[in-house]
């Protein structure tokens, strides 16, 4: 198959036309590396999403509890363990993050598994009810985490060797958002390379395709199904926890206000297609940033705008995938 | 009788006698349960019937979902709410206020209905959920327009300034609307969504045209939301973004309507009196709970009074898997 390689370019030419607007060079840099920042951290939450979406044709709209759940858990070790973030070093703070991190993934993958196993496994092929079962479980766990960690907001502490900025040229670039855009290709490469480069990944391309060939040919895609699942619940986690650092608080709502831009982001990106997902976030990323210095007022509703202008362009999304 | 309800009886002695008592209780509420927060809560029941009645209308007898129905709720409370507030308390800008809510509704509705009901549902659920935030970013970005996050308190026309010829004002709209939607979904057009949800395929080879009927449903039960939000911001004489558009209400209105019954329209009656009784005297039935289990580890925290919701969703997740037409359902069994 040919990639596509239009709606990739749409995201340079998105960033240079911001140029003349935003006027300065300085302030063009620091605003596009938020952006991408900000778009890696959406294009983890939204790729699990996505992909459960393309393989099994459902859709979560209780994604954003994984994406709540990661966050907490974080959450939870960085202030149990904050005490070694005193230190200032970079292996201090690092033994402290990635405990938190590999917590956050941990805690919502145990999520989705239970998700998958109790709540959706019943109602497959049934879009109405999955919806529903789906809001359902939204309402029960969000309450659930008010049991568990209480109503209130968490302030969340950053640790600090990803915490100040350096200055590139006259651009102050924040480190925390590098590290984001890293963490983030690394996600996407990691995905791309498991999808296109090993068996399982060419089992889950089949299964967006058609299911039923691939179990016919003996693949059990039911725990294709669940691997997928948890792995997608497990990324939210992952966004969730670096979204909760980068917003520097945990709210029991955050997860519900980021699935709004998280769904923008997979339509814009066709349902089920992971590289669409990719672009559409970067694309989300970008457009909020730019927006929210040039019209502050205008910057949320920017997405919507340019889903609209994505869908007026391509109907099904930047890269439909068959189904959908 | 028979023919008020559009020939669709609750076909069940125990429901029947329900409807009656929510209706009597509803219709002498302010003599029987006298004082203001009674009162609060019948208004709220009358106006919430109508709100759930018309999302059932889209969920129930369409079969699609739809996370907008607040957001037209929350056009009706403000296009009054901004026309009082604005143009003074007279009748002219009530009226005005009302109709250009209900004009601004149907265009929003067939726009978001010709665009993506083509499409799949989940395609439709998730461009409804995306267009509500952002009117509800809105309504709080246009602060000189819609007061932000604070809303808009505003007079009403001095006929309606008591409470209780109010009451009766808001009670009556949402009886007569009720009664309509229940003439809608028995007219041959009801007929034509209930085979669209069944068998899409089938109705469509038939030779109705799947959009026109989804469109125009989605139309409907958005004039009925507006209906509504112009009804409680009548009765609050205050719109502001936590009594209308919030997405909590949105969630609310999915509880009301497959707890009572989807797809009856005498499930939204059942459901949001249930509902709005439970929202208002539950937790205090639960501070009692939460209180006599002090002792136990957990358990007081979970029937804490704020926790009511969780056992509403449990009772949702239970309904959805078990009873999927509802309480109503149930009764008619």
């Amino acid at each position: 198959m040919k990639t596509d390689w239009i709606p990739l370019a749409v995201i340079p030419l998105l960033a240079l036309a911001a140029l003349p607007l935003v006027g300065s060079v300085p302030t063009w840099v620091t605003l596009t590396v938020a952006g991408l920042a900000m778009g890696m951290m959406i294009f983890m939450m939204a790729s699990g999403l996505t992909l459960v979406f393309g393989l099994m044709d459902v859709m979560n709209f209780a994604h954003g509890i994984f994406i709540s759940v990661g966050a907490y858990g974080a959450a939870t070790v960085l202030t149990r363990m904050g005490a070694q973030m005193q230190g200032g070093t970079l292996a201090g703070d690092l033994s402290v993050m990635l405990p938190a991190v590999a917590a956050a993934i941990a805690l919502a993958a145990v999520m989705g598994w239970f998700f998958e196993r109790v709540l959706i496994r019943p109602v497959y092929g049934d879009h109405l009810k999955q919806i529903l079962i789906t809001m359902g479980g939204l309402i029960v766990f969000e309450q659930l985490i008010h049991v568990v960690w209480g109503a209130d907001m968490i302030p969340l502490p950053r640790p600090g060797a990803i915490t100040g900025s350096f200055i590139l040229g006259d651009a102050a670039i924040e480190r925390y958002r590098v590290a984001a855009v890293v963490v983030g290709l690394v996600v996407f490469a990691a995905l791309w390379i498991i999808l296109n480069r090993t068996r399982i990944g060419l089992l889950v391309r089949a299964g967006v395709e058609n299911p039923e060939m691939v179990e016919s040919l003996g693949y059990r895609i039911r725990r294709l199904f669940v691997g997928v699942f948890v792995a997608g619940s497990g990324l939210a986690g992952l966004g969730g926890a670096m979204w909760a650092m980068y917003q520097e608080q945990v709210t029991p709502a955050m997860g519900m206000q980021v699935l709004v831009v998280v769904f923008i982001v997979v339509i814009i990106g066709g349902l089920g297609s992971v590289g669409g997902c990719f672009v559409g976030a970067l694309l989300v990323g970008l457009m909020a940033n730019y927006t929210g210095f040039l019209a502050p007022k205008l910057a949320l509703g920017s997405n919507i705008l340019l889903m609209v202008l994505v869908l007026l362009w391509r109907p099904r999304g930047l890269y439909p995938v068959g189904k959908a | 009788m028979k023919r008020l309800l559009s020939g669709d009886l609750p076909r069940s002695k125990v429901l029947a006698v329900i409807l009656v008592l929510v209706f009597l209780g509803l219709a002498a509420a302010p003599f029987i349960f006298p004082g203001t927060r009674s009162l609060n809560v019948a208004a709220k029941v009358a106006v919430f019937i109508l709100l759930v009645a018309s999302y059932d209308l889209l969920l129930g007898y369409t079969g699609i979902v739809s996370f907008a129905h607040t957001m037209f709720f929350g056009i009706g409370g403000y296009g009054v709410g901004i026309a009082m507030s604005k143009l003074g308390s007279g009748w002219g800008s009530l009226l005005l206020g009302i109709s250009i809510s209900l004009v601004v509704s149907l265009a929003i509705a067939l726009a978001i209905g010709l665009l993506s009901l083509r499409v799949r549902a989940i395609f439709f659920a998730m461009i409804t959920l995306a267009v509500a935030a952002f009117f509800q970013i809105l309504a709080s970005q246009l602060s000189d327009f819609t007061g932000g996050e604070d809303g808009l308190t505003f007079l009403l026309p001095e006929l309606l300034r008591g409470r209780l010829t109010a009451y009766y004002v808001v009670l009556a709209a949402a009886t007569v609307l009720f009664l309509a939607l229940l003439r809608v979904v028995n007219s041959p057009f009801g007929r034509v969504l209930l085979s669209i949800r069944e068998n899409e395929f089938r109705s469509e080879a038939i030779g109705y045209r799947l959009v026109t009927y989804r469109t125009v449903a989605n139309c409907l039960a958005a004039l009925g939301a507006t209906a509504a939000g112009v009804l409680y911001a009548l009765w609050l004489r205050y719109t502001g973004p936590d009594t209308t558009l919030s997405f909590n209400i949105m969630i609310d209105i999915l509880l009301m309507v497959v707890i009572g019954g989807m797809g009856t329209m005498y499930g939204p009656v059942l459901g949001a009196t249930l509902f709005v009784v439970a929202q208002n005297y539950l937790q205090d039935l639960m501070k009692l709970a939460s209180g006599a289990t002090s002792g136990i580890p957990l358990l007081p925290q979970v029937l804490h009074p704020d926790r009511w919701l969780l056992w509403l969703g449990v009772l949702f997740i239970v309904c959805v898997y078990y009873f999927p037409s509802g309480i109503v359902g149930r009764l008619r069994r």
